[in-house]
């Protein structure tokens, strides 16, 4: 049944544009005359999981800092939680999680002393559906470190101390939660227990987290969307699925001719094989058809960016895409 | 909750779980304890000298004098040292990462160096009060003079030390601005009478705190006939609070630019890059 109230009330919502956590619109930063980000465009979904993909240097750093507030850019649109983050207070820090990459501060303090200690700042911004801070045993509890707690934090192991930035990143129950490069330099068990506490992470407690890497295994394994940011643009947009089936359309094909090797790359493979034996015959031999994976496609960008032909890169790999 | 409130609260606490760090382990111990040794040893070796014209043991003066050094190096350098080390470590970015984290940092290194320099102020007085001639706290009025001398003569070096933090990226450089520091408190007549300086020396270093520091000291620690071989002949007490509380004045309005510009550079990359840095360094 369906009372005038309620269809009012649906009417409303629909009338609202999607919530969305990040907004980013042509966003560009530029360091003395080198331009790193060259209109940067993307968004973010309620505990959407969004992995931004990149080689090294591709400027995943840099726009992750940029929303975080941290840095200020030179140019574009940027809205994160509703608000700018270059003018954004402290309502707003206490709405987001960091955990960044090189985090060796507080070294003297004990495990527990610490999150007791920071999570204290999160108290006034406690609301009944998101209780603030996270309660310390609980949370100890949640990344496995309950038998670390009294240990000094310059004691712990890298995986360990990586547990504990994860702990403070969310002690405050973020709405958001960035992560850099989160396992560098983990070992793969490490790096598996990790994925798996991200994963329950977006689950329970609907957290928006917004992650870079710039490894494609991390990034299919955890994310719900991609993005691949190369020559200061998103060159892809999509789930790993979606990605892997737009390169996949196009193969590559092997043979040797005479002797000689030779390869093509080609969407219509079937037909260029064909052409192949109806102009060479039985000359044809090694005939290899593979079809091109996301991992192929990428680690291409990746060898060119860092040989340098960063746009000639992101212009293949948009090509490749598409 | 009042998040400012909330933030000062937290950041007390914060100050006395760092002091309470600092008696768990070695180096800070060793901190408290060697300047302290260091000025007893030359106390002593300066054997029976008296203050010419006194009766007062000569390692009495150095030891009084030693203890307005402290609150100098307390706050000119320890600060200092604190924040390049904090900023390399990413300590004072996780505390921007948090809500009010910034206030709540201040106000932790305020109590911190309050408690650190209580404790470093009673480590280097007990001693020669017990071991060493003419050296006692003189009465109420001088612990009187003690105090108010010890927390001016913070107010006035912490923005000091807050500036040079702030303005030095490599910790391992702090050692460098010890150098100055000495020479100053050299020419200051920490060590020795400032009346054995040229006169252009002794009037330059009145422009700085830690002359006034010492003479504040030994106002509170030497008895009343030391004043004599002070370069006005008295304790100077008006002239003590007024040069304390103009560096304290100008440097709280200077240093929290500085800190400002300090704190909003700081982001991942930039830590990550000290972090970098620190490890390709040969020392």
């Amino acid at each position: 049944m369906t009372t005038p109230e309620a269809s009012a009330a649906t009417h409303d919502v629909e009338q609202q544009p999607a919530e969305t956590v990040i907004e980013v619109r042509d966003l560009r930063m530029r360091y003395g005359s080198t331009d790193v980000l060259k209109g940067v465009d993307f968004s973010a979904h309620p505990g959407e999981v969004l992995c931004l993909l990149g080689p090294n240097g591709a400027g995943k750093t840099t726009t992750v800092e940029i929303l975080e507030g941290f840095r200020l850019r030179s140019g574009g649109e940027v809205t994160v939680l509703g608000t700018d983050p270059a003018t954004a207070g402290e309502a707003w820090r206490a709405q987001v999680g960091l955990v960044l990459q090189s985090w060796r501060d507080h070294a003297k303090w004990k495990v527990r002393e610490l999150l007791a200690y920071l999570g204290v700042f999160y108290a006034p911004h406690s609301t009944p559906d998101r209780p603030r801070p996270y309660d310390t045993g609980e949370l100890l509890e949640r990344v496995g470190l309950t038998e670390h707690a009294n240990k000094r934090i310059s004691a712990l192991s890298g995986g360990q101390r990586r547990r504990l930035d994860v702990a403070i990143g969310i002690v405050g129950r973020p709405r958001l939660l960035f992560l850099d490069e989160p396992t560098a330099g983990f070992d793969p068990e490490a790096r598996r227990d990790f994925h798996e506490l991200v994963h329950n992470l977006a689950a329970a407690e609907d957290t928006t987290i917004l992650l870079t890497t710039h490894d494609l295994d991390e990034a299919e394994k955890l994310a719900d969307r991609i993005l691949i940011l190369a020559g200061g643009r998103i060159v892809a947009d999509g789930s790993a699925e979606q990605l892997a089936a737009e390169v996949a359309r196009e193969s590559e094909v092997h043979w040797r001719h005479n002797g000689e090797r030779h390869s093509h790359a080609t969407v219509e493979s079937t037909e260029f094989v064909r052409q192949l034996f109806e102009r060479h015959g039985s000359e044809i031999t090694d005939l290899e058809v593979r079809r091109a994976s996301l991992e192929d496609v990428y680690l291409t960008m990746v060898h060119r960016h860092e040989t340098g032909q960063v746009d000639a890169a992101a212009d293949e790999f948009t090509r490749g895409v598409r | 909750m009042n998040t400012t409130t909330n933030a000062v609260r937290a950041g007390a606490w914060r100050g006395w779980v760092e002091f309470r760090q600092s008696l768990t382990n070695a180096q800070d111990l060793l901190g408290y304890f060697l300047m302290p040794a260091v000025f007893l040893v030359i106390s002593f070796s300066v054997g029976g000298e008296t203050i010419p014209g006194t009766q007062i043991p000569a390692g009495a003066l150095i030891m009084a004098g030693a203890v307005g050094f402290l609150v100098f190096i307390a706050g000119g350098m320890t600060v200092a040292q604190i924040l390049a080390m904090e900023r390399e470590d990413g300590t004072l970015l996780r505390s921007k990462a948090v809500p009010q984290g910034m206030l709540g940092y201040f106000v932790g290194k305020t109590c911190y160096m309050l408690l650190m320099t209580t404790l470093g102020v009673a480590i280097i007085v007990v001693p020669p009060v017990l071991l060493i001639d003419g050296f006692a706290v003189q009465g109420v009025a001088g612990w009187f003079h003690l105090v108010w001398v010890c927390l001016l003569g913070l107010f006035a070096t912490v923005p000091i030390g807050a500036a040079i933090g702030s303005l030095i990226s490599n910790p391992r450089m702090i050692g460098l601005v010890m150098l100055p520091f000495m020479a100053l408190a050299m020419a200051s007549g920490i060590f020795f009478p400032i009346t054995a300086m040229p006169g252009w020396v002794q009037t330059l270093v009145q422009v700085f705190p830690v002359y006034w520091l010492g003479l504040g000291a030994r106002s509170a620690l030497l008895p009343a006939e030391a004043a004599q071989v002070e370069l006005a002949g008295s304790w100077q007490h008006l002239e003590i609070a007024g040069v304390l509380g103009l560096w304290g004045v100008v440097g709280f309005l200077v240093a929290p630019v500085l800190l400002r510009r300090m704190a909003r550079r700081e982001s991942g990359s930039r830590v990550a890059q000290a972090r970098t840095r620190a490890m390709n360094r040969p020392y």
